[in-house]
């Protein structure tokens, strides 16, 4: 193309299209979406071709071609109206035929460019250029194809140009930075778990679900074993030996018949719990190092996670209803996403207050001071979601139950009582949010957000109000006419919201968050 | 396409800084919300009005409710919800506010913006209007979306949150 002549230099300014090339890339990956159908349109007539003979099968070919024309026409006119632009401030795409769309990226905001190559573009020399920004996934910038020396000239410009806008010469930084990561590398690690604290940790990941499970895959499946599962007799010759029978004691014997399959349930979930732990945490290591939270953990997988200290978004303390008793607490970081997959980090699963106030410290938190002004839900947020849950069940309940007396079905085996349970269910539901509003809690510090959520095993989010994305106030039928709102935060990596926050509140916290927010630009938190 | 500002479109741009006042959105967006409206509504009529005609009850009975909702829906709604949208552009922020039954009243501070897209439709290119999208990387509210501006407006909004990222990170 003329308007490529150049080839290295970028020009400002000016809408370029993608190589010509790539159109080439694009129908190589058309068509073989195209064969299915096309087969299947040429099958169905070559079935039946004594009845049209050769004048329809042409017409079918004909038609055929016209499919495939029409389709590359289409993505030819797609490859002529795709234009990007190099500009002075940011990269800009426009593309579509019908639908017109512009998509402007600003140099502050590139983290890295980054060149692919699958196989077709390979054999032709071109190159995906793609553009990482803190939206991450699918709504990042590509470029696809240009050739190669183009692709690497603009991956040149743009970081030139970003390194401009931030105005950082980072490469002599992070060569100091290396060093003393060797240094501290040998140092006490930040946490750590031994195998007595796995042994702990384990009993307490006891499986309640494995244990459901083997227990209804038992009475469903008992028929394969050799033997009744709920014989109590075979259980007591199995432990008693043969012939200590005591006869006359059915009840009795009945009931250690139930307590040893329970206990064996019961071992089994523990197992499952210390195998699964032992496999996942093995020699668990959380070094603090220069270039950020270093996690390294795993018996059979070791995985080795480094996660930059600037990165953590938000802390997520959680804990168990059990663990919680025996003072035990797990601390997850909530990380930018495109950090190995996933947004959601643990860097101690199972640790005591004082071996987790380092780790926050480490990465730029504090707990909730003291005298921190902790506020509750709205009541009548409460009040509304117990009637909604509550309400729905019970009504269920009393429906099924009226339905049965009425039409005298005989549905629960004589048993009517059991309609009853989603009643049962539902006052439990209601009673359980008259539980959750007198737990859960947030409360807005001078420059971090605090959220608990939960009853028997509450958990507690920190979020610095500096690095939240945006604010939104959300609100229902319900939450306009009785005053409240949830409060959604953005949060990179992971999501923070305050349910049912008085909406005066919540338009209050609003304006001081933004406040925060204001105070930095994006480019200076990551 | 052009990226120096016109007297018009600055005057827009300061008209809808002061303030919290929400500024309304283009009134062509309330006609292109009408025609969505009609272009759905007429296979479910075509569907309802199939299934008058088998339908073993007096003629019209499904085909004249349907088309009741649907004119409810194509004459009322669309104004309604035209109404209950709006936005407000500060210094260093954009706010969203939309939603009839359930309202969402959203802030973007430019700060945290990643990119922009102006996006077109066939039907918003007819009524030249514009949708204005902020990406953000929150992974609540990662892309929040402005329907209904003048499109000539989207692009000089989008030149003014561009110029604010370049400047707040100087």
């Amino acid at each position: 193309m003329e308007g490529i002549a150049g080839e290295t230099a970028i020009e400002e300014g000016e809408p370029r299209r993608t190589d010509p090339l790539s159109f080439i890339v694009k129908a190589a990956v058309l068509l073989p979406q195209l064969a299915l159908p096309t087969g299947f349109a040429y099958f169905s007539v070559t079935r039946d071709m004594e009845a049209g003979g050769i004048g329809r099968l042409s017409l079918i070919l004909l038609l055929i071609a016209a499919l495939i024309a029409l389709n590359l026409g289409i993505a030819w006119l797609q490859w002529r109206r795709f234009t990007y632009r190099v500009g002075e401030a940011d990269i800009r795409v426009e593309s579509g035929l019908l639908s017109r769309s512009a998509r402007s990226v600003p140099y502050e905001r590139i983290q890295d460019v980054s060149l692919e190559q699958k196989f077709v573009a390979r054999l032709l020399g071109l190159v995906e250029v793609r553009f990482e920004t803190g939206a991450g996934g699918k709504d990042e910038l590509a470029l696809a194809y240009l050739s190669q020396e183009q692709g690497e000239a603009l991956r040149e410009v743009v970081r030139e140009r970003r390194d401009e806008a931030d105005g950082v010469a980072t490469d002599a930084a992070d060569t100091a930075e290396e060093a003393t990561i060797n240094t501290q590398e040998q140092a006490r690690p930040l946490f750590a778990m031994g195998p007595g604290r796995l042994f702990t940790f384990g009993l307490f990941e006891f499986s309640l679900a494995l244990v459901a499970v083997l227990a209804a895959a038992a009475q469903q499946l008992d028929f394969l074993l050799p033997f009744d599962l709920w014989d109590p007799d075979f259980w007591m010759q199995t432990f008693a030996g043969p012939g200590e029978r005591i006869a006359g004691a059915g009840p009795v014997m009945q009931f250690v018949g139930v307590m040893l399959i329970a206990g064996t349930l019961v071992i089994a979930g523990m197992v499952t719990g210390l195998v699964r732990t032992f496999l996942r945490d093995w020699d668990f290591r959380l070094d603090r190092t220069a270039k950020g939270f270093r996690r390294r953990r795993g018996l059979f997988t070791r995985t080795d996670v480094v996660m930059p200290a600037h990165r953590v978004q938000a802390l997520r303390f959680t804990t168990g209803i059990m663990r919680r008793r025996f003072g035990w607490q797990g601390l997850k970081f909530i990380s930018l996403a495109q950090d190995s997959g996933a947004g959601n980090h643990v860097v101690a699963p199972f640790a005591r207050d004082a071996e987790l106030l380092p780790i926050a410290h480490a990465a730029g938190f504090t707990p909730p001071p003291g005298d921190t002004a902790w506020k509750r839900a709205s009541r009548a947020y409460r009040i509304i979601t117990a009637i909604a849950e509550a309400g729905a069940l019970i009504a269920l309940g009393v429906a099924i139950e009226i339905a049965l007396f009425v039409f005298e079905i005989d549905l629960f085996d004589g048993q009517e009582w059991a309609a009853l349970i989603p009643v049962a269910i539902g006052v439990a539901a209601g009673i359980w949010q008259w539980f959750l509003w007198r737990y859960e809690r947030h409360a807005l510090g001078t420059t971090q957000i605090y959220v608990r959520t939960g009853w028997l095993a509450p958990a507690l989010d920190i979020g610095r109000r500096v690095k939240l994305q945006s604010v939104e106030i959300a609100q229902g039928p319900f939450a306009r006419r009785f005053g409240f709102a949830t409060l959604h935060l953005g949060l990179a990596g992971g999501k923070l919201a305050v349910p049912g926050i008085p909406v005066d509140r919540a338009r209050e916290w609003r304006a001081a968050i933004l406040d925060s927010i204001a105070t930095s630009d994006f480019s200076e938190l990551v | 396409m052009r990226i120096g500002m016109t007297d018009q479109e600055a005057d827009f741009i300061a008209a809808i800084q002061p303030g919290d006042a929400l500024t309304q959105l283009h009134p062509n967006h309330e006609k292109a919300m009408r025609v969505q409206g009609i272009g759905f509504a007429i296979p479910v009529l075509i569907a309802a009005a199939v299934a008058d005609w088998f339908a073993p009850i007096f003629p019209g009975a499904i085909f004249l409710v349907v088309l009741g909702i649907a004119m409810i829906l194509i004459l009322r709604l669309p104004h309604r919800r035209f109404a209950a949208r709006g936005f407000a552009m500060s210094d260093d922020r954009l706010r969203v506010v939309r939603g009839l039954l359930f309202r969402s009243d959203t802030v973007v501070p430019f700060g945290r913006v990643q990119h922009i897209d102006v996006d077109r439709g066939p039907l918003e290119r007819y009524y030249d209007l514009s949708t204005l999208t902020l990406h953000t990387a929150g992974s609540h509210n990662a892309s929040v979306h402005l329907p209904g501006l003048n499109h000539d407006d989207a692009l000089a909004m989008r030149e003014t949150i561009r110029a604010h990222i370049k400047r707040e990170s100087l």
